[in-house]
């Protein structure tokens, strides 16, 4: 103690008691203040677990197993992050019912917070992508035109040019995109399901997958302008040839047919 | 008649000057006076080729517009038209022009859409039309000439029709481009040059598209239009064929002049034609490339086709198993290389088959009656069997779409089409042969017993009995006016002297053709005079 009196009055000694003291307030900050909030959190989100915990095992632990470990019919879900799982259920996916090809996009049949409840519960099983806030996807003010071509570069090989959907082997297809939600458009890129890529942040940017949703819904929804007329599914050629063949063509050839039918008569005198 | 001689001492109205003056020139007269009076058979299925040729001028028109606006070139410009999605967006000047008339010129997309639509229009047209003349015998002598002008012109018209569709330099007409590059490729020896000589250097370069210009607006139109001209000439020169019946023979032609019936009914059916092509171009939209995007060679979209006309090799390629060969070095791809001898030999075969029938039949005569197809049974079934064989290709070529739109694995689709290329065909031909003898048959009862009239009688000893209307002598004749060739046979193996006879393999060939053709079981002997009159006459018909 001496010691330190006898230095009280040196030239630092007011800089170490200020450190101190800034250490001692942020120390307390940090042992008090956040606390609380922190607890609620964890609460509500140790509930949401609990309560996904329970949906999950009435409605998915009989494929993905009671610990989501996975079984022979569905693949484990350690990992998969809550985003995987906003989509699977969110576009009606899962839960999956008869084995196909693959499952397809069916009706929703948990409630939004049923949904997040359940992907809490997947993602505290393993870390993962995480569900997308609505500043994250939301196409306002994305860059339409980069987003086509990004969507030409990444996406056109198996969704077509606007995203109408395409065929893949044994009965695979990539869906058409036209009404999905800009936040089931992000998690998609996010999470890769079946046989599409994933496209994480790391290879595309937060801001490239908004110019690539903007796109989507530029060209590919109800607000699509079509200033040709009819868009004949925008399937090219194959259906375009049908109609010529049979609009076209067709009509034509019903004229030709009362056209001929229809003779100038010999005047009978 | 006081008024006509009045009229002798004034002038001449103008009209009539102008036409003498003309005449006096180019001889006009003289050539209207004989052809004015050529003749016209009433019947729709002669007037498919009429839609061939209204649609073809269509095109041509629009075409001419189109080229004003177009700048065939491969500089790389920024877009920054009034379509907001490609804002910016880096494209060739061709795609940037095909753009601007999309969305800048006034009409211009109608009139894109018309010119394209046109060309699908056309080529079915030619389509149908060829198959006219094909199931009707139209192509035998002296016509044959004319069936390979016609042939030629739908060949032309797919090349035409697909360097058109490869000018805006749009993401789905490169891909196309890059598939015939592919192709080009696959050829041994001889394919990297000629790619090199075709692009100019390696694909894409910057030349194509101006090459490709070329061709499309004159090279092509221009043979083809000549050939048109040529086929017209031949029609006019051969006369029109027609259906046989009554008053009907191979030395005259029955139906209306040319002048003024057939022309005023040829002038109404044009715009007919320029009406449907337009209205559909007004409501449907034919290849949106403000949707497709501009190419780049590292870009692909599925769902990538070629115009329907080019759909059959797209198939071939398709569904061929992606065979190779290495050879020291060298690989060959078969994958790709047999398709591309395919597409030749699949549209060959319908092109020779009219000379090939007529070598089996050793006919030397002129036909100027179009047969019924069911009385030539044979070749019926080969035209349909050749249908089949290009409708599965198509299919094949729309693998993709057909899976996604009936829920179909694109593996069976390609199975499918690969067991049918070849099973198809014959399953279709014994069907439409059969098909054919049944309506024989039916012909030969309804001559001989009348048409049924489905009115049961009950005959005072309870008997029932359908009774059977007779047919008018028109219709009668209608029905047996054609006639039926013998089936060739071998002369003897050894002459009258004892001698034995030299005859070639491929006369035994072409006789054994021919009995399959005309012998037993692939015709019906139509009925005689003799049988008729026994039927009638003897005991009365029901
Ligand atoms: C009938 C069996 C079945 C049921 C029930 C089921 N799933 Fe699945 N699930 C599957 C199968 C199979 C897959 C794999 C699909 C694929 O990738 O082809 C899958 C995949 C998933 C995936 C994607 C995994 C990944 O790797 O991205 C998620 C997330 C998922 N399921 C969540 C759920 C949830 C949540 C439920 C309950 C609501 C559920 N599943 C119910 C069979 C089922
Ligand atoms: C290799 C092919 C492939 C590529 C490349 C691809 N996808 Fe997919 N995509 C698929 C398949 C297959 C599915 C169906 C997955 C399923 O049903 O679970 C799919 C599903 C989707 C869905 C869900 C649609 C729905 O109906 O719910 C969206 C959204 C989507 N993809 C967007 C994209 C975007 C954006 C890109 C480009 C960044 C892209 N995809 C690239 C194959 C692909
Ligand atoms: C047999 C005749 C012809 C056929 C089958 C044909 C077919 C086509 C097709 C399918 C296209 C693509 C259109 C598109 O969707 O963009 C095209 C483009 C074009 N054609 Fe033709 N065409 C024919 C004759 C002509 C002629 C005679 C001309 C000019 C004199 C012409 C001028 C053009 C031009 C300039 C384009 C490019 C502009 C554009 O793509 O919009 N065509 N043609």
């Amino acid at each position: 103690m001496k010691k330190l009196s006898a230095r009280r009055r040196h030239p630092l000694a007011a800089v170490v008691v200020l450190l101190l003291a800034l250490a001692a307030t942020g120390g307390l900050y940090a042992a008090f203040a956040p606390a609380g909030t922190a607890k609620a959190d964890e609460t509500a989100q140790s509930l949401a677990i609990e309560e996904g915990k329970k949906l999950y095992t009435v409605g998915c632990a009989s494929c993905h197993g009671t610990g989501g470990q996975g079984t022979t019919d569905g693949p484990s879900l350690v990992g998969v992050g809550s985003a995987a799982v906003d989509f699977q259920v969110g576009t009606g996916r899962m839960p999956a019912q008869q084995p196909g090809a693959q499952v397809p996009r069916k009706k929703v049949i948990y409630s939004q917070a049923e949904i997040d409840q359940l992907a809490a519960y997947v993602a505290s099983l393993g870390a993962g992508p995480i569900t997308p806030k609505a500043g994250q996807y939301s196409p306002d003010g994305a860059d339409i035109a980069k987003g086509g071509d990004l969507f030409r570069n990444n996406c056109a090989q198996c969704h077509n040019f606007t995203g109408e959907g395409g065929a893949l082997t044994h009965g695979k297809y990539a869906p058409n995109l036209a009404n999905v939600s800009p936040k089931h458009l992000y998690e998609a890129m996010q999470t890769g399901p079946q046989n599409m890529p994933s496209f994480p942040d790391t290879t595309m940017p937060e801001k490239e997958k908004k110019d690539i949703i903007a796109y989507v819904q530029a060209v590919n929804s109800d607000r699509t302008e079509t200033p040709g007329g009819f868009k004949l599914g925008a399937l090219g050629p194959v259906s375009e040839g049908l109609f010529a063949w049979v609009f076209g063509l067709g009509a034509l050839i019903a004229c030709a047919v009362w056209v001929a039918a229809h003779t100038a008569k010999a005047k009978k005198s | 008649m006081s008024t006509a001689t009045e009229t002798k001492n004034k002038k001449a109205p103008a009209g009539e000057r102008v036409a003498d003056w003309a005449d006096g020139r180019l001889g006009i007269y003289t050539l209207a006076k004989a052809n004015m009076r050529k003749i016209f058979p009433d019947h729709w299925s002669f007037m498919l080729g009429e839609i061939a040729l209204y649609s073809f001028i269509v095109i041509i028109l629009t075409g001419v517009y189109l080229t004003l606006f177009f700048h065939p070139s491969m500089n790389e410009v920024e877009y920054h038209g009034s379509y907001v999605p490609l804002q910016g967006q880096l494209m060739s000047e061709a795609f940037n022009s095909t753009m601007h008339i999309s969305f800048d010129v006034r009409g211009g997309l109608l009139i894109r859409q018309i010119h394209h639509w046109g060309a699908l229009i056309f080529l079915a047209a030619m389509f149908v039309h060829m198959m006219r003349v094909f199931f009707t015998g139209a192509f035998r002598k002296p016509r044959e000439i004319n069936w390979l002008f016609g042939f030629l012109l739908f060949f032309l018209g797919m090349f035409t029709g697909f360097t058109g569709y490869s000018l805006p330099d749009d993401l789905l007409s490169g891909t196309g481009v890059r598939f015939m590059q592919g192709a080009i490729l696959s050829v041994p020896i001889i394919g990297t040059y000629i790619s090199m000589f075709l692009f100019g250097g390696e694909f894409p370069g910057g030349d194509f598209v101006a090459r490709f210009y070329s061709a499309h607006i004159l090279l092509l139109p221009g043979i083809m239009l000549g050939l048109v001209v040529a086929h017209l000439i031949l029609v006019v020169v051969h006369k029109h064929t027609h259906y046989q019946g009554p008053g009907r023979t191979n030395n005259n032609v029955v139906g209306m002049p040319l002048m003024p019936v057939y022309m005023a009914k040829a002038g109404g059916f044009f715009f007919l034609v320029f009406g449907v092509i337009a209205i559909v171009a007004a409501v449907a939209t034919i290849n949106p490339i403000w949707a497709i995007g501009p190419y780049r060679p590292d870009y692909v979209g599925t769902g990538a086709q070629p115009d329907w006309y080019m759909g059959f090799a797209e198939g071939l390629i398709r569904v061929m198993p992606g065979w190779e060969i290495n050879l020291w070095g060298h690989t060959l791809v078969l994958g790709v290389f047999i398709p591309l001898l395919l597409f030749p030999l699949v549209l060959g075969a319908i092109a020779v088959y009219p000379f090939i029938e007529s070598w089996i039949t050793g006919d030397k005569r002129e036909h100027h009656i179009a047969q019924r197809p069911r009385n030539a049974p044979t070749r019926t079934a080969f035209g349909v069997a050749w249908i089949t064989a290009y409708g599965i290709m198509l299919v094949g070529g729309g693998n993709d779409i057909f899976a996604t739109h009936f829920n179909l694995s694109i593996n069976s689709i390609t199975w499918f089409v690969r067991i049918f290329f070849f099973a198809g065909p014959v399953i279709a031909f014994i069907i439409t042969k059969r098909i054919c003898l049944g309506l024989q048959r039916r012909d030969h009862d309804k001559v001989l017993h009348g048409r049924e009239s489905g009115i049961i009688k009950r005959l005072p000893h309870g008997e029932f009995v359908e009774v059977h209307e007779p047919l008018s002598a028109g219709d009668r004749y209608k029905l047996t006016a054609h006639e039926q060739y013998e089936p060739a046979e071998l002369p003897p193996a050894v002459d009258e002297n004892g001698v034995e006879r030299k005859i070639s393999r491929t006369e035994k060939l072409r006789v054994k053709l021919n009995k399959s053709y005309y012998g037993d079981g692939s015709q019906i002997a139509k009925p005689t005079a003799e049988e008729y009159k026994e039927i009638t006459e003897g005991h009365g018909h029901h």
